[in-house]
């Protein structure tokens, strides 16, 4: 069966362990994670996870019961099925001496990424976007020499009306 | 007044109505030890190894439908409950752990005995917990009895360090625990439940099969009635085997790797089934892509992960299986529908030429004492009504195959995990629960080893288990796979060197006797079963080459069945080639 990618969005309790029951299930039956990214809500009792991953139907079905099963879930949505935004943070530490100072930075301006450390010979360059403008990013920097790269992974929200929140729709067994 | 953590923890556990606890004490659980010698509400069961501990609490647990409660130290205490915790949660069988931790300021340091418990539970629980703060412990004793029980069942952990028993609080006992993230779906959609009667009543070759959830919902009344209103063909799991009672001429036995001819017939030339608190798993389904390849499957559990996991389901229903048969009946008699009678005769007519195979029949002209021969006539002699638990191989089929479980909750085996060494502290458990009851424990030389030191918590607490094992020499089932997929090279499978176990039994304060004639099988058994008060250790010296039929090879189809040599003649019976209604 086709593989799709999917980004799934998870409402936790925030508590001590649930990271690792939701990591354990996935090494334990065989889902793979692209990435996963997880922090507390508004409501600091509740944590909301972003995963990445790739699966038939099916799988992703199953990933998604199997989510819901685990006690601290308190509810969990497919945002590939929806029309959502997603965005990741990209931190990349890149060469930038003589003439290729002035040609990362208009780089990064037209990436409207930003500087946020400069040395003599080093730019820090803060960037947002989807994965395939990171990747893009990262692509026309290998004019020059990338010393150090670090991304969030992604994080994703549905656009409208429903949300993940306690009192929102997609409730949790339905 | 203010109470110490180890007293708060015996408390709730009386508050909780728990009458048994099975457990070994350790360094990290000795403040709850204290607490356990000051009061007689809570009785602890002194088993001689962890596992055996937690098979026991499992046996209870089967045949009360109560949670079965494990009291056990840190470190080596708490994983060498895991084996039991895996079976139980495999089965979905409602346990709590109860686990001493090292203190806390200790937590992470690799401090003597310490493991974390958590962590490496983490696979096999329904849900764990770290105890952090005494003022939470009461309420997470009772959200771990409520998630325990409720919805799918399972077992759960709680860890407790040290220092959290001995600190002090007040002690209230929540009396109702809701939680947000956790609230399991009960009852069946009605529009589903309607579409499911309809599809029932329009099925030419209809099947109803069950499984273990029918029996922890307590469902059988209403499965029995919906089987028998509309005259429909069932079969059980090896989990749900006791649902329906097997004498009924409704029931076609069980299914699946070493189910019967007509049950696995029927599975795979019917159009309509229902599929109600079993989870298709591969010991039933062979393979998938040969699997019923007729039906239109409506498939009932209480777990929506379950469903739609390893077949695709015309229509699936969410809920608990009593309350779901209970709603198929009523809208079943709102339909203005009748059975499809006429099909459902020709229907019962090839099921009764299938039946007509005698698949489970075996040499009974043998001067070896056949395996099946005692089984039979144990059930003769206990008149159906003993508690049979088992250990895992081919004794454990025998069993399922040929006692006739009439009940649910009598029939007491790991048919998940399939854990050798359950029997025996299964038993104990089953004896605690019932103790006017027969318990026997049906096991065989391999595994009876396993957790043989548990004859000596029986003797302590004079549980009188009759224990059969049907010796063959070998590990009965290793040795037929063998025999059957690896020419013959018995790698490994023959128990050399095997106690005398009448001599065992007897250093352990217990009887024992050794059968080796078929002609001594129902006396002995007769006379073992009249010693209400004894431990008797039957070793009955089996055919070691006996193996268990039928038999689906592993990926192969519900019509490929290897039927015992015995029966092949009566097979040229059945037309291979037929055509369907």
């Amino acid at each position: 069966m086709e593989e799709k990618r999917h980004i799934i969005s998870v409402l936790l309790e925030n508590e001590s362990g649930a990271l690792s029951r939701v990591a354990g299930l996935f090494s334990a039956r065989g889902y793979n994670i692209e990435t996963l990214t997880v922090a507390p809500t508004e409501d600091e009792t509740l944590s909301r996870m972003t995963i990445v991953t790739a699966g038939s139907d099916n799988v992703v079905e199953q990933i998604t019961k199997q989510l819901n099963k685990l006690i601290e879930v308190v509810k969990v949505l497919n945002l590939a099925d929806r029309n959502h935004i997603e965005r990741e943070l990209m931190l990349i530490k890149v060469k930038a001496t003589g003439e290729l100072r002035d040609e990362v930075k208009r780089l990064a301006e037209i990436f409207r990424g930003r500087i946020i450390d400069v040395t003599e010979s080093i730019y820090i360059i803060e960037l947002t976007g989807e994965g395939s403008k990171l990747d893009a990013f990262v692509e026309t920097l290998k004019v020059t020499e990338i010393l150090e790269l670090v991304r969030s992974g992604v994080s994703g929200i549905a656009r409208g009306d429903s949300s993940l929140g306690l009192n929102g729709r997609s409730a949790k067994n339905s | 007044m203010e109470l110490t953590g180890a007293d708060i923890l015996v408390r709730c556990l009386r508050d909780e109505g728990v009458k048994y606890i099975f457990g070994y004490p350790g360094g990290a659980a000795l403040h709850i030890y204290d607490a356990l010698y000051k009061q007689d509400d809570v009785r602890h069961i002194l088993v001689r190894h962890e596992q055996g501990a937690s098979h026991a609490a499992d046996g209870y647990a089967r045949v009360t439908g109560l949670p079965g409660v494990v009291l056990v130290t840190s470190g080596p205490g708490v994983t060498n409950t895991i084996t039991g915790i895996a079976t139980a949660y495999m089965d979905s069988i409602p346990m709590v752990v109860i686990s001493g931790q090292v203190p806390s300021h200790l937590i992470g340091d690799d401090a003597f005995q310490e493991v974390d418990a958590l962590g490496v539970s983490r696979p096999c629980v329904k849900h764990n917990y770290l105890v952090r703060d005494v003022r939470d412990l009461a309420e997470t004793i009772k959200k771990a009895f409520y998630i325990a029980n409720t919805g799918k069942p399972g077992p759960v952990v709680v860890d407790i360090p040290k220092d959290v028993t001995a600190a002090k609080c007040m002690y209230s006992y929540p009396k109702s625990v809701s939680m947000r993230s956790y609230n399991p779906t009960i009852r069946g959609h009605t529009g589903q439940i309607k579409k499911a009667a309809k599809l029932l009543l329009s099925a030419k070759r209809p099947v109803i099969y069950s499984g273990g959830g029918v029996t922890t919902a307590g469902g059988e009344q209403a499965l029995q009635k919906l089987v028998r209103q509309l005259d429909y063909p069932c079969t059980n799991t090896l989990m749900g085997l006791g649902c329906f009672p097997a004498n009924d001429p409704l029931f076609i036995g069980m299914l699946g790797m070493h189910g019967t001819y007509e049950a696995n017939m029927v599975m795979h030339d019917c159009d309509v089934m229902l599929a109600i608190g079993a989870r298709f798993d591969d010991r039933i389904t062979g393979d998938l892509a040969k699997f019923a390849p007729y039906a239109k499957i409506i498939h009932v559990d209480i777990d929506p992960a379950s469903i739609g996991k390893n077949v695709p389901v015309e229509i699936p229903i969410v809920g608990d299986a009593k309350r779901v048969l209970e709603d198929l009946l009523s809208a079943i008699d709102r339909l203005d529908m009748q059975p499809n009678y006429e099909a459902l005769k020709a229907w019962w007519n090839q099921i009764n030429s299938w039946r007509s195979v005698d698949s489970l029949s075996y040499d009974r002209t043998s001067d070896k004492i056949k395996p099946q021969y005692v089984l039979e006539k144990l059930y003769e002699i206990t008149n159906g009504e003993a508690f049979v638990t088992s250990d895992v191989g081919q004794h454990q089929m025998w069993a399922a195959q040929f006692y006739q479980f009439d009940k649910p909750r009598r029939w007491v085996n790991s048919g998940g995990l399939g854990t050798m060494g359950f029997g025996l502290p299964a038993a104990m458990g089953v004896r605690l629960a019932y103790p006017e009851s027969d318990v026997v424990c049906v096991t065989g030389e391999a595994s009876i080893i396993m957790c043989i030191q548990e004859l000596s918590t029986c003797k302590q607490y004079d549980l009188p288990i009759k224990i059969v094992n049907l010796n063959n020499r070998y590990m009965g089932m290793v040795r037929q796979w063998q025999e059957f997929f690896y020419d013959r090279r018995y790698s490994h499978s023959y128990m050399d060197a095997l106690p005398n176990f009448v001599d065992l039994a007897k250093s352990f304060g217990h009887d024992g006797v050794l059968i080796d004639d078929p002609a001594d099988v129902e006396e002995a058994l007769r006379e073992t079963m009249a010693r209400k008060d004894d431990l008797v250790f039957m070793d009955f010296i089996t055919d070691p080459t006996e193996n268990v039929y039928p038999m689906i090879a592993a990926g192969s189809g519900h019509n490929e069945m290897h039927l015992n040599p015995h029966t092949e003649g009566s097979r040229q019976a059945v037309p291979q080639e037929r055509e369907l209604a």
